[in-house]
């Protein structure tokens, strides 16, 4: 029984391409979140007042949180459709990494919701009084801030794998973990805004993307782990 | 290297024993430093030329807040050792640090709350060093929030553990990014870290009560530890033993 | 070789399992007929790797499964409560994702298994999520029967299927074990498994 056997990698593109056919099949569960970070964002002015200088100073804020928020919405999604149909087990065992398959479901969220909220989020903040140049710079502070956010959901969503009613217990665990790229992305965003140089909060959002990028699969696939024994 | 007392203390009823034995003791000495590090820093200690009576407060303060990350820094040592060497009584201790840690984290709040009105006007700052402390605080609650959902005790046991290392890696990622996102609002600085060094009669106090903080949070550790292993060793021949032979 | 010395397991509280001995050459199969929850599920778990087996040792191949686990994974398929199916992909697409995982294998070949299976009738585009609780498990049975792994690790896998199902289970299993796999199954209803070598375990105390 001699059989070639495919690569580490090719077994996680497989898995992302499934989970964007069924992303596809099943546009409801990906778009609610976008639909939530839209209604989100317009509840902040809604609540404060539409003077234009205000609602600029408060569109960093606004962005960043609803962004936090509807990442947070749409882990529930990552691994408990998996869990609850018996994939899990068999990502376990095929014979390759855990680690690299289950990245290939943080990239999927990632593709799902962090990147379409990167593209959706310039536009937000010009709704919100942003200048149109500013665009680019909160661009890019979402697509990397967003790669964080979504990692470090997934070490959330792995431990809360094994608990009922999980949703305000993930929140609880993700959002303290997460805290720090609100605040460097909240800033590189805001001085996107005033049109001053944002790179060094972008740096900064950029090293917690690595970092969380070499760490956050570990601990995320030990947690998975830990919800099949 | 000798590993005997490594894997002693992973033996339920050695630990079991050793908790009941040094407890008490733990709890006594902590207490009799209370009583010290108290009557300096109450009676003892002069009154501060700026703060007058009020520093006092510092007394209860500063050992919550240095408990504090002292206990999570535990908390996480011994989760990872039960976590890579599978050592039960470790997930015991583990849970044992967060209820304490959390309290202690708490108190260091409320008593900085406390402080701050009459010595900054205000109860609550945006300083980093508060933030900082309230985010522990959820890292505490999310530990002790995930370990009360999971119902099987093994699986709480790992995937707290995985949590409480994920916490110790993020610790200084939040300190730094308060930090950095205070400067940059330039918010007045209103701790000094450099401030004048405090004279001997009120740093001792201080150092005594930081100590009775540490017998104390001893103590405690090992007896809800000591009450953990009884619960999941209730089906245990040794400690029915045990057990009857106290009841004697 | 499969060989599973002194194992015990624990669920929670419960000394589920107090020392199991067994050893499953090739071509052989074991059939657990233990009552309800005296730990069947357990044992099949443990073995796949999902529990830690506090006491005792698994051995595959001679070497233990926990040195290398990623090498023991691939000799192994399970088939456990759950049939691991995404109900909004059809049949086909469901085997062709579950095969990437593991090894290459033609869209020919995976039509010809649908076949075998009994599923030849059904629509092409058909999700899996309309099929009757029978027809998923012919799928993941298909699926089982694609994957070429030497041990199959098999929870309740007659649960839901007719009695064609069933024969249709008992030859695969006899495919099987002439190809020299060899198969672990938890089961309520013994498998008739004619001119193959098959052991019945009624209950764990039992030494088999």
């Amino acid at each position: 029984m001699n059989v070639m056997r495919n690569s580490a990698a090719a077994a996680a593109t497989a898995i992302l391409q499934r989970d964007l056919l069924l992303a596809y099949r099943r546009p409801g569960e990906w778009l609610q979140p976008l639909a939530f970070f839209a209604i989100v964002t317009v509840l902040f002015p809604l609540a404060l007042d539409p003077e234009a200088a205000r609602l600029r100073q408060l569109a960093p804020a606004a962005l960043w949180v609803s962004l936090l928020l509807a990442s947070l919405l749409a882990l529930d999604f990552l691994y408990r459709e998996d869990a609850r149909d018996g994939t899990l087990e068999q990502y376990v065992l095929s014979g390759q990494p855990f680690t690299a398959l289950l990245l290939a479901k943080t990239a999927t969220h990632w593709l799902l919701t962090g990147l379409p909220l990167a593209l959706f989020g310039p536009l937000a903040a010009i709704s919100l009084g942003a200048p149109p140049q500013a665009a680019p710079g909160i661009f890019v502070a979402l697509l990397l801030g967003s790669v964080t956010l979504s990692l470090l959901g997934s070490i959330g969503a792995g431990l809360t794998l094994g608990v009922r009613r999980g949703g305000a217990l993930l929140s609880l665990l993700v959002l303290p973990l997460a805290m720090p790229v609100l605040v460097f992305g909240a800033r590189a965003t805001a001085l996107a805004i005033a049109g001053d140089d944002a790179s060094g909060a972008l740096y900064l959002l950029a090293a917690m993307g690595v970092l969380s990028l070499t760490l956050a699969p570990l601990a995320a696939a030990a947690a998975v782990r830990i919800s099949l024994e | 290297m000798n590993w005997v007392w490594f894997h002693r203390f992973g033996s339920p009823p050695y630990f079991y024993r050793f908790a009941g034995r040094w407890a008490p003791w733990f709890l006594g000495i902590a207490v009799l430093l209370l009583l010290v590090g108290l009557y300096g820093g109450l009676v003892a200690a002069p009154v501060d030329y700026f703060q007058s009576d009020a520093y006092r407060i510092i007394y209860v303060h500063v050992p919550s807040a240095y408990l504090s990350l002292m206990t999570y820094t535990w908390m996480a040592i011994a989760a990872a050792v039960g976590l890579i060497w599978r050592i039960k009584i470790a997930h015991a201790v583990a849970a044992s640090c967060a209820p304490a840690g959390a309290t202690f984290t708490a108190v260091s709040l409320i008593t900085g709350m406390i402080w701050g009105q009459p010595t900054w006007g205000t109860y609550w700052a945006w300083d980093p060093r508060i933030v900082s402390q309230l985010f522990v605080l959820f890292f505490f609650l999310g530990y002790i929030g995930l370990r009360g959902a999971i119902e099987d005790r093994d699986r709480a046991d790992r995937a707290s553990a995985v949590l409480a290392i994920v916490g110790v890696v993020n610790v200084p990622i939040v300190h730094f990014s308060v930090d950095w996102w205070n400067s940059l609002h330039q918010a007045p600085t209103l701790l000094r870290s450099d401030g004048p060094s405090m004279p001997m009669s009120m740093a001792w106090p201080l150092l005594v009560m930081i100590a009775a903080y540490t017998f104390y949070f001893l103590a405690i550790m090992l007896m809800r530890a000591r009450a953990e292993v009884m619960r999941r060793e209730r089906g245990g021949a040794w400690l029915r033993e045990v057990l009857a032979r106290e009841a004697t | 070789m499969l060989e599973v010395s002194n194992l015990h397991l624990w669920r929670g509280d419960r000394h589920l399992l107090r020392g199991v001995n067994f050893t499953l050459f090739s071509g052989q199969v074991l059939q657990l007929l233990w009552p309800n929850g005296t730990g069947k599920t357990t044992l099949l778990r443990a073995i796949a790797g999902f529990l830690h087996a506090e006491e005792g040792e698994l051995r595959w191949q001679g070497r233990r499964i926990d040195a290398d686990r990623d090498a023991f994974h691939w000799d192994v398929a399970y088939l456990g409560h759950e049939t691991a199916l995404k109900g909004d992909l059809t049949a086909f697409e469901n085997l062709r994702y579950a095969c990437a995982m593991r090894s290459p294998v033609t869209a020919e070949r995976l039509r010809v298994t649908l076949v075998d299976v009994g599923l030849a009738h059904s629509d092409p585009a058909q999700p899996v999520r309309s099929f009757s609780a029978g027809q998923q498990r012919r799928v993941a049975l298909a699926r089982l029967s694609l994957w070429n792994a030497k041990l199959w690790l098999l929870d309740e896998p007659a649960a839901n299927l007719d009695s064609a199902g069933q024969q249709l289970l008992a030859s695969l299993l006899l495919a099987h074990v002439r190809r020299g796999g060899m198969a672990i199954l938890a089961t309520h209803h013994a498998i008739a498994l004619p001119d193959a070598d098959c052991r019945q375990w009624q209950l764990p105390q039992e030494v088999v």
